[in-house]
């Protein structure tokens, strides 16, 4: 079904007659120029995470008590803040917390969330009405909530991020895998596998697990956005990165009371960080989804 | 249908047993006891221990969910930690509060939504339509507090059009509200709108591709007759589960939005008591939102049931 490549839709970009070489969806997706800019967008802030220290000019942790709250200049492109440091520094370093909390509560609920959806949606029957009853009740909560009740029992972290995004998650890649092993399962290759004996668990991880990767892969970024959004969130709520480690969220509602005073820099740079990180995600996303919808 | 809407109101029911049983014990975890979050740390600890006792929560765990959840059945959510008194006066102002904040979003956001996703789906495949999906959809993954940053940025420190804060003050004309409350609802705004719209556009298209829309059309009614008599009122079913549907999604964005622009709502007051360790007025709030949520749902499933005649004469589904 991925194989099968139609010509792109018209108006997007129209294919020239002489191109009769075969369009694959990886050159379907760079012709999108969303694509292109959330890829450029994210590649950025990827270099950012990892050589964060390298790049910042200034070191994002050191005060200059005699140059607090100074707006955007020469010397600090983008201000300092109350205790007079450099907030571009701050910027660059601080994409480095929300992608690695965001991509490990991600890759933990893919992982979990894969393996209960293939168990609901394969067994079915009882375990599936149990499971599925215990996913509603935990989803009738919005994930903020969740997350309080969690944090106010172990305790803000970076950790306990991880783990509330992480579970939430899980529950609803299971829900997404669960009904795409059912449409897998009406699938002849299937029966003909339980005819030839083969057990219930080599079945699920040899033939259905296979057949429902891609699903799980547009599942992964579509959630890796999701976390991105919800870590910052918790993070603005003082729940992640404790002070003095340089994080948008964070450092957004460390400074934001100085709005009053109209010290804008502080929180609108990291602000659009978060901003231009999100959207950036999702143009990548969706990108995606489209090219393998079509 | 009276028997699929029974069957839902029963699953509400057991759903929202369980989330007292996970809000409840949620709270039972924590290290350290009550009387200690109360006195603080210098406190004479047989202070502590009458306190505990006072309090009730030196008896065992089973009892004291028993008294809870009976109380809750007798419409008492039981006694702040932080205030010494009794929680529900403060849940109701703040759930009114936060009604108030919320409806205002919806009313600014549902004509909006439906428009862009109608004008999208009229041009389908076009600029016009490619450019309000890709702004709905990037709106809608921006969290609520970096745009509420950004339009307090934009009309309230450089315009100076509009309030910082959203509490207009006790006695505030509704006109006053209102204006404290334009900032706040924004970021819900930008949350929603891509939901509506898109759902908006998806019944459209659908709607506009339909056999009954090429009989109209083919009958010589006016496209303008045929887009409001027809495509409309089909395209309009989904769009109105989705609306009931986000009311989950907005409480979520309140406690975001209520916290930024310090207004006494629902989301502010579980924030405050779950920082406070105020666990009676932690959980009396996480219920309400249960209630509220499980009550939304409800409407909607009953809404596209009462609207959609396949659903209502039971043939399909």
């Amino acid at each position: 079904m991925t194989d099968i490549v139609v010509a792109p839709a018209a108006g997007v970009a129209v294919a020239r007659p002489d191109q009769t070489g075969e369009l694959t969806p990886w050159r379907l997706l760079l012709r999108r120029p969303t694509f292109l800019a959330g890829a450029v967008i994210l590649l950025f802030w990827l270099a950012c995470a990892i050589f964060g220290s390298l790049i910042a000019p200034h070191n994002p942790l050191a005060q200059q008590l005699l140059l607090t709250n100074q707006a955007p200049s020469g010397a600090h492109w983008f201000g300092t803040d109350q205790l007079g440091r450099d907030v571009l520094s701050r910027v660059i370093v601080g994409a480095r917390s929300i992608l690695l909390i965001a991509f490990a509560a991600t890759v933990l609920s893919t992982v979990l969330g894969t393996a209960l959806g293939l168990v609901m949606g394969y067994l079915g029957g009882v375990v599936d009405i149990v499971a599925g009853r215990l996913v509603e009740a935990a989803l009738a909560l919005p994930v903020v909530i969740v997350a309080f009740l969690f944090i106010v029992a172990v305790g803000p972290s970076p950790l306990t991020i991880i783990v509330v995004i992480g579970l939430v998650f899980t529950l609803l890649i299971a829900r997404t895998v669960r009904s795409t092993v059912l449409v897998e399962s009406q699938l002849d290759y299937l029966a003909a596998a339980r005819l030839l004996g083969e057990k219930s668990v080599s079945i699920m991880f040899s033939e259905v697990l296979p057949n429902v990767v891609p699903a799980i892969l547009v599942e992964f970024t579509v959630r890796l956005g999701y976390a991105i959004f919800t870590v910052a969130t918790l993070s603005f709520l003082g729940f992640g990165v404790q002070p003095p480690t340089p994080d948008w969220g964070a450092d957004i509602a460390h400074n934001y009371v100085t709005l009053g005073a109209g010290y804008w820099w502080m929180t609108l740079f990291p602000a659009l960080a978060i901003a231009s990180l999100v959207i950036a995600i999702n143009l990548f996303t969706d990108s995606i989804e489209q090219v393998l919808a079509s | 249908m009276t028997r699929y809407l029974l069957k839902r109101l029963g699953l509400a029911v057991v759903t929202l047993w369980l989330l007292s049983v996970i809000v409840f014990f949620a709270g039972q975890v924590v290290p350290g006891d009550p009387g200690r979050a109360i006195l603080g740390n210098l406190a004479d600890p047989r202070a502590v221990r009458a306190l505990d006792h006072q309090l009730g929560v030196d008896r065992p765990l089973l009892t004291q969910y028993w008294s809870w959840i009976t109380g809750l059945l007798h419409g008492n959510m039981g006694e702040s930690y932080q205030y010494r008194s009794a929680v529900e006066p403060y849940v109701q102002a703040a759930l009114v509060n936060s009604v108030k904040l919320a409806a205002l979003a919806f009313v600014i956001v549902v004509p909006l939504g439906i428009l862009g996703g109608v004008l999208a789906a009229l041009r389908y495949g076009r600029a016009t339509d490619r450019v309000i999906s890709v702004v709905g959809l990037s709106a809608a993954t921006v969290p609520e507090f970096v745009s509420g940053i950004v339009v307090i940025i934009i009309f309230a420190v450089s315009l100076k059009w509009l309030p910082v804060s959203a509490s207009a003050g006790t006695g505030a004309s509704a006109l006053t509200q209102l204006d404290h409350l334009i900032l706040p609802a924004i970021p819900l705004v930008f949350i929603l709108f891509g939901y509506i719209a898109r759902m908006a556009r998806a019944g459209t298209i659908e709607a506009l591709d339909s056999d009954y829309t090429r009989t109209a059309t083919l009958k010589g009614l006016k496209p303008s007759v045929v887009i409001r008599r027809h495509v409309l009122r089909n395209a309009l079913l989904p769009t109105i589960t989705v609306i009931a549907t986000q009311t989950g999604y907005l409480i979520g964005g309140l406690v975001v939005v209520e916290t930024l622009f310090n207004y006494q709502g629902i989301g502010n007051l579980i924030y405050k008591a779950a920082q406070a360790k105020d666990f009676p007025m932690l959980e009396a709030g996480v219920l309400t939102i249960g209630v509220v949520y499980m009550v939304a749902t409800l409407i909607a499933d009953a809404l596209s049931t009462a609207l959609n005649p396949r659903l209502r004469l039971g043939t399909g589904g």
